[in-house]
């Protein structure tokens, strides 16, 4: 991955020296630019310097910021996981039940109503869905801020108020995803045979629905969320540049438009490192979901 | 233990109720703010955040007058080669140290190695001493004209005074304390770049009598503090932002979101610039067919200014054409040979096209497709030249790509370019010194495109010694004239870009750039 990254940056087209330069900046005043930031050097040379900094833990140094990455990442961390917690827990929340509720009543107006629904999640952008609810919730009605973030430390109200619309934005898609997988795991589940003979022992339907069929259906739904952070890192980018929010996803931009390599580096081995962890969490606790799994 | 509970919640409600009262004004600027040394580079966001912190000997006023600032008085020997300058009293930098003669010459002589109009002063300079702590001289080797006009600079790189610790710092290298003289201290602590600058009120800063015009004037403060807002960078949250009053000022209104702006009640739009910027084309010298003259005036007759600010700007109250390359309203603006762009039509360009003897070499026209501020022009050239018979290579990039392409003086079947366009801000090619585009000496020209001719070379020399007024504004206008005869590049017109802010808001000049003092908060 590393070797990918770094190759893929040197290839892109791009100075990061005459951006920081300026617009009136000689050439000659880009060259010595380039020459402090190590970019005169051989592409191995580079590399083999920044191996030896990751091997360390070290990140290396922004060209655009000058400061740490690790430091950078550090900073931008919180608004960037407030809005992912804030969102899994709303489309797993939402999803869920939904997913539950569509297969129990199969083919009825729900049911429908749900495919409807995650055909929309899925297939209309993130941004779109920000900008209308800004308009009619932020504009039209004054409930909440267009944009902006405040930390938690600072004010907890503000902290909730500048999240709910960001994180309802983003589990859009979300909620498709995982209602769509519930619904077909729990469908599934509902035609087994241990089904039919919970409901034969005369259990309440609530209980074969939750216990039995959607206890069943657990495996798939949580892989589907840890294949989902991968849509969630990328809805956070729209979704903080669309509302303001100084998270990792605003800075990933910021880095790809100033071609800081060190950043842009930095900021896909985060990202790698939290989807290989999320994903390792998610396949541990199958054996919690279901007692054959065994590890 | 009660007791002191309950002091402690006093006392932090007191402090919160104190910070609550703060006059904070809260700006969105036009771009994000990374680099906080405004001599390292010349991006606009570094200038603005260095006239927020630091002060300038000279300002430039809302006529385009030079105007003491730093500065109480200053003589001139009747040779015109000793320049002696005597700082006004009470200046101070924000760690409490006084601004002396050593700190202005280190600042200086700083600036001299990368700004291009102090490249060109520390050309005439033979030597600087400050024989008080509050007097600095100037020795020159040969008289030149635009001692002032350069330490009033008000754009990039402008001439900030820093002291003399941190001005030490290799030119080539970004300096790592800001602290200034000027009228707002930067607070480093809360300075998260991406997300918000800060600036609290210099309270020790001595404001000058005179009203604010230009950067010249009394730089009165009158906020607490002024938050940056560096993460709103989407246009439209931007304006919504403002309606709904979660910030006081926006910077660039964008062009497309205009009339929803000045439609709104709660919100004004400052007249606070009058000459606003210039979009130019400029060619590559270095490379065929643009090595020719012919093919490049063929351009110049081909591009007609209007179509470009209609396609771009597209609000009729933002735009002007122009004949001047110093941008209309300016010293030294005239229509001075301009005729080959501005009396000139399509029939015309072809003509002059099939006399250069282009031989249909396409024409590589670099477009950044995601700089809303100038994305649209490439296209409206492209279908010009193709009308006058080139053939065109409109090629698609972002614009760092561009600007990392654009310093390539390679040919273009190894990664070279034809053509680009931009846009300055009107003090930055206000005058023939610093208008880039005018720098003629060939490959060791200081902008990109490397035009070599010897005469604009000289004339541009006769302008810099020349210290009589009719004659320099004769000379600016021969050098104009020249630089259409040999089409060094090609005026597309002009536009403004509107600030608009809350009307709690007062307090806005005429300042031709993005000045944050003098405005209250009501």
């Amino acid at each position: 991955m590393a070797v990918l990254v770094f190759l893929l940056l040197r290839l892109t087209p791009g100075d990061p020296a005459a951006i920081l330069a300026g617009d009136a900046a000689t050439a000659e005043q880009i060259d010595r630019i380039r020459a402090s930031l190590g970019l005169d050097r051989s592409i191995e040379a580079q590399f083999a310097i920044w191996l030896g900094q990751v091997l360390t833990g070290d990140l290396g140094q922004s060209f655009y910021y000058r400061m740490g990455v690790a430091t950078l990442i550090g900073q931008r961390l919180e608004p960037t996981l407030a809005l992912a917690l804030f969102t899994l827990v709303l489309s797993v929340c939402v999803a869920v039940p939904l997913g539950v509720l569509a297969a129990w009543r199969h083919g009825g107006w729900l049911d429908r109503g749900l495919m409807a629904f995650s055909v929309g999640g899925f297939s209309v952008p993130t941004f779109v869905v920000a900008y209308l609810l800004i308009w009619l919730v932020s504009l039209k009605l004054g409930w909440l801020p267009v944009q902006g973030y405040v930390r938690f430390s600072e004010n907890h109200l503000l902290f909730l108020k500048h999240l709910i619309l960001p994180s309802i934005t983003l589990s859009f898609i979300y909620i498709a995803l995982i209602a769509r997988v519930t619904r077909a795991s729990v469908l599934e589940a509902l035609g087994e045979d241990y089904i039919r003979t919970a409901r034969a022992k005369g259990l309440p339907e609530t209980r074969v629905l939750l216990r039995h069929a959607l206890a069943n259906a657990a495996v798939p739904i949580a892989t589907v969320i840890g294949i989902g952070i991968a849509i969630l890192i990328g809805g956070v980018v729209v979704t903080e540049s669309v509302y303001a929010i100084p998270g990792l996803g605003r800075l990933t931009v910021d880095a790809v438009l100033a071609r800081d390599f060190p950043t842009i580096q930095g900021l896909i081995l985060f990202f790698s490192f939290v989807y290989v962890m999320v994903n390792l969490l998610i396949d541990l606790s199958y054996a919690f979901l279901d007692p054959r799994i065994r590890y | 233990m009660v007791r002191k509970v309950a002091a402690a919640a006093l006392l932090g409600l007191i402090l919160t109720c104190a910070h609550a009262q703060d006059k904070v004004l809260r700006i969105v600027p036009h771009s994000n703010l990374a680099i906080l040394d405004p001599i390292w580079t010349t991006a606009y966001m570094s200038r603005n955040h260095g006239y927020m912190i630091y002060d300038t000997l000279f300002g430039t006023d809302e006529k385009n007058q030079v105007r003491p600032q730093m500065v109480e008085s200053w003589t001139e020997s009747p040779d015109h080669r000793l320049w002696t300058f005597k700082l006004r009293k009470g200046l101070e930098f924000h760690d409490g140290k006084p601004v002396t003669g050593d700190d202005v010459i280190a600042s200086l002589q700083r600036w001299g190695k990368r700004d291009a109009m102090g490249v060109a002063l520390f050309g005439f300079v033979d030597r600087m001493d400050s024989p008080a702590p509050d007097t600095v001289r100037m020795f020159l080797r040969e008289a030149c004209s635009f001692v002032l006009d350069a330490l009033g600079k008000p754009s990039s790189n402008v001439p900030f005074i820093m002291p003399r610790r941190v001005a030490e710092t290799d030119a080539f290298k970004q300096i790592e304390d800001y602290t200034g003289s000027g009228p707002y201290v930067f607070v480093k602590d809360e300075f998260k770049p991406g997300d918000k600058a800060v600036y609290i009120k210099n309270k020790k800063y001595v404001p000058r009598k005179e009203p604010p015009s230009g950067s010249a004037g009394g730089k009165n403060v009158y906020v607490d503090r002024v938050e940056w807002n560096l993460a709103l960078r989407d246009g439209q949250a931007q304006v919504n932002a403002l309606k709904q009053g979660e910030i006081d000022i926006l910077e660039q209104v964008p062009f497309e979101l205009y009339e929803s702006v000045k439609s709104d009640p709660n919100i004004q739009l400052p007249d606070f610039d009058r000459v606003g910027f210039q979009y130019m084309a400029r060619f590559n010298h270095l490379n065929k067919p643009f090595d020719n003259v012919k093919v490049r005036r063929a351009v110049l007759a081909a591009f007609q200014q209007e179509p470009f600010l209609r396609a771009q700007v597209g609000v009729k109250e933002l735009y002007h054409t122009c004949a001047s390359i110093y941008t209309c309203g300016t010293p030294f603006a005239s229509d001075a040979g301009s005729d080959i762009q501005s009396k000139s039509n399509m029939k015309k360009a072809q003509e002059l096209l099939k006399e250069s003897g282009y031989d249909g070499t396409p024409i590589v026209l670099m477009k950044p497709t995601d700089l809303a501020a100038i994305q649209k022009l490439p296209d409206v050239a492209a279908q010009l030249m193709r009308q006058a018979g080139f053939k065109v290579d409109l090629q698609a990039m972002d614009w760092q790509t561009l600007v990392g392409r654009r310093a390539k003086k390679d040919p273009i079947d190894k990664g070279g370019w034809h053509m680009f366009l931009t846009a300055w801000q009107a003090h930055d090619i206000w005058n023939p010194i610093s208008n880039a585009a005018l720098d003629c000496r060939g490959e060791q020209s200081g902008w990109f495109g490397w035009c070599k001719d010897d005469r604009l070379v000289e004339l541009r020399g006769q302008f810099m010694r020349e210290a009589d007024p009719a004659k320099k504004k004769k000379l600016a206008e021969a050098i104009q004239a020249r630089a259409f005869e040999v089409g060094t590049h090609v005026p597309l017109g002009e536009y403004r870009v509107p600030m608009a802010a809350r009307k709690n808001i007062s307090g806005f000049f005429v300042a031709n750039g993005n000045l944050y003092w003098n405005i209250k908060k009501n």
